[in-house]
């Protein structure tokens, strides 16, 4: 990569020859392909970044013959949009990764859960199954694939939480451990994967493991798509080679009047203007799941702010009380700092809440909420209090 | 209110009778009469053999499963922060003005509610809603108005 410009890749999006692959990966033993999995360094494209070859690999060692393969097509991140598109575009690559993904931990089902909101996409991808699941007879390999559909809960994205969904319950999520790859949908070994991780899995058998390996840094491999929105001239789906600071990717979608970028959606972080050069985009600095929001000089940041507690303040499945209580807690308490009910020090206590929610909230989201609380108000603190 | 028929039964044969059909037939239910009434739910848990307090917990956690009477045509604008930021409120209005509803009500002939939503994954298109299930994006208000009066057409 370029110390000065991004480097644009086209893997997520190019074509390849569904069959050829499929026939790769069939000549392989499940161990190999977990091998080429792990050699690449894939982690994980839906924001908590795990390694995919090991969760193949555990998911693999487990004993119980009934595994399944899920693709985690949630995406209720806000502004996420690139599993849509990849869908859209390329689904026969991500049921090509979900059979691989089978093969190799020794699944014969897969399920979708795709988001109620991307409804009017599914009679397209249904058909687009139908091929796909003739072209596997084709060639002898045993595995289904359905597909099921949200409605509206943002906690569903959460693994645990999708599983209990998918079982017809409220999408509460559950204790961990045990882990999905030990008991997972219908308590049985599971795989989840991001739609985006199943296609990236597709790509690494075709190409090979080194040939992927050479992109990107140490601690973030490859290429990653991300959704692109906010203050840009240029507002969309970019597939990025991993590696750039905030800096760069700024020169590239900034308008010339960025003053912040918040970085994986409003569960990820805000980095400030004089932040962009040191930061970067990727595990070793902010990771993402792709969702990259840019904001001007025009925009508040308190709004910015507001609206994200509203987000989180409604999602909250309300199953454990930090999460519950704090996330109304942080709303109504910005707002007293605001309207000058209380002192601008109140904004203190606040930080130390949104540090407890992070330590005792039972998952993601209430741990979550923090990362976009204490980055807002740390670097734009006037324009919470005034 | 609305009468059910043979839909719950549809649904079932379609979907099974286990614990994790709930959910299709639920929305199979909402696909064609917009919400769930309580006589609807009990159907469905007397078909599954679960209580219906079952039904009504699992419906009430997932937002598109209204148990609240909706219109024909169910508007749920995005007000997660990029449309915010590119007249969300604009849009609002502009359906307000010309429905005579607020957010969060129905038309008096049942024919549209208006209510607003979290990210719907267009921002890149923003603003964006859904009408049903179908995503309209990079709104105005003269945009907006040609798309209700296609559906007042209908
Ligand atoms: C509140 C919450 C929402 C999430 N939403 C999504 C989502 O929409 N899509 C997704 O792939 N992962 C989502 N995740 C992460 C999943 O729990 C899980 O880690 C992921 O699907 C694993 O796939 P990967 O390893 O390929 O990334 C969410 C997590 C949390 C805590
Ligand atoms: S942290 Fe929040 S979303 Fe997660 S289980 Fe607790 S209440 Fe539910
Ligand atoms: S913020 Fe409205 S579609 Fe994402």
């Amino acid at each position: 990569m370029t110390k000065q410009g991004l480097n644009k890749v086209d893997l997520i999006f190019e074509q390849v020859d569904a069959k050829e692959v499929l026939k790769k990966a069939n000549e392989m033993t499940g161990e190999e392909i977990i091998k080429q999995i792990l050699e690449s360094g894939l982690k994980g494209r839906g924001g908590a970044g795990f390694p995919t070859g090991l969760k193949w690999k555990y998911t693999a060692a487990e004993k119980d013959p009934e595994k399944y393969i899920v693709c985690n097509a949630d995406e209720g991140e806000p502004g996420t949009f690139k599993d849509r598109e990849i869908l859209d575009r390329v689904s026969y690559k991500v049921y090509a990764g979900m059979a691989i993904a089978g093969m190799a931990i020794g699944a014969r089902q897969g399920i979708v859960y795709l988001r109620g909101e991307y409804k009017f996409l599914l009679p397209k991808l249904l058909k687009e199954l139908d091929a796909f699941h003739k072209l596997l007879k084709e060639l002898g390999l045993d595995f289904t694939i359905s597909y099921r559909l949200g409605s509206g809960a943002y906690i569903c994205g959460e693994e645990s939480a999708l599983f209990e969904s998918i079982q017809g319950e409220r999408g509460e999520p559950r204790n961990k451990p045990p882990y999905p790859t030990s008991s997972g949908v219908f308590f049985k070994p599971t795989s989840i994967n991001n739609v985006e991780t199943l296609v990236t899995a597709v790509m690494i058998i075709h190409h090979g493991a080194e040939v992927y390996n050479q992109l990107g840094t140490k601690d973030s491999r490859g290429s990653k798509v991300f959704s692109v929105s906010g203050d840009t001239p240029t507002p969309g789906i970019f597939e990025l080679e991993l590696g750039m600071t905030v800096q760069q990717f700024v020169n590239e979608f900034g308008d010339g009047d960025t003053k912040a970028v918040q970085v994986g959606g409003a569960s990820g972080f805000c980095v400030p203007r004089k932040k962009f050069t040191e930061t970067i985009i990727g595990f070793e600095g902010v990771p993402t799941g792709g969702s990259m929001k840019l904001f001007n000089s025009s925009r508040s940041m308190y709004n910015v702010l507001h609206n994200y507690l509203d987000f989180f303040a409604e999602e909250s499945c309300g199953q454990c009380t930090p999460c519950r209580v704090g996330c109304q807690q942080l709303l109504k308490g910005i707002e007293k700092v605001k309207k000058g009910e209380v002192k601008s020090t109140y904004l203190n206590e606040l930080v130390k809440l949104a540090d407890t929610m992070k330590m005792a909230s039972k998952c993601g989201l209430g741990q979550s909420v923090g990362n976009a609380f204490k980055s807002i108000v740390e670097n734009f603190r006037e324009e919470i209090i005034y | 209110m609305y009468n059910t028929g043979n839909l719950v039964k549809e649904l079932t044969q379609k979907h099974g009778r286990k614990r994790e059909s709930l959910i299709p037939i639920l929305q199979g239910i909402v696909e064609k009469h917009n919400y769930l009434t309580d006589e609807a739910m009990v159907e469905v848990a007397k078909e599954l053999e679960i209580s219906a307090a079952e039904v009504y917990g699992t419906a009430s956690f997932y937002t598109f499963l209204d148990t609240q009477p909706r219109g024909k045509y169910v508007i749920r604008v995005c007000k997660t922060i990029t449309c915010s930021m590119k007249g969300k409120n604009d849009i609002v209005h502009t359906i307000e003005d010309m429905l005579k509803i607020r957010v969060g009500e129905t038309t008096s002939d049942r024919m549209f509610t208006l209510l607003e939503t979290n990210c719907i994954g267009w921002c890149h298109k923003a603003p964006a809603m859904l009408i049903n299930e179908i995503p309209y994006t990079e709104l105005t208000p003269e945009k907006v108005v040609e798309i209700l009066k296609s559906y007042l057409k209908k």
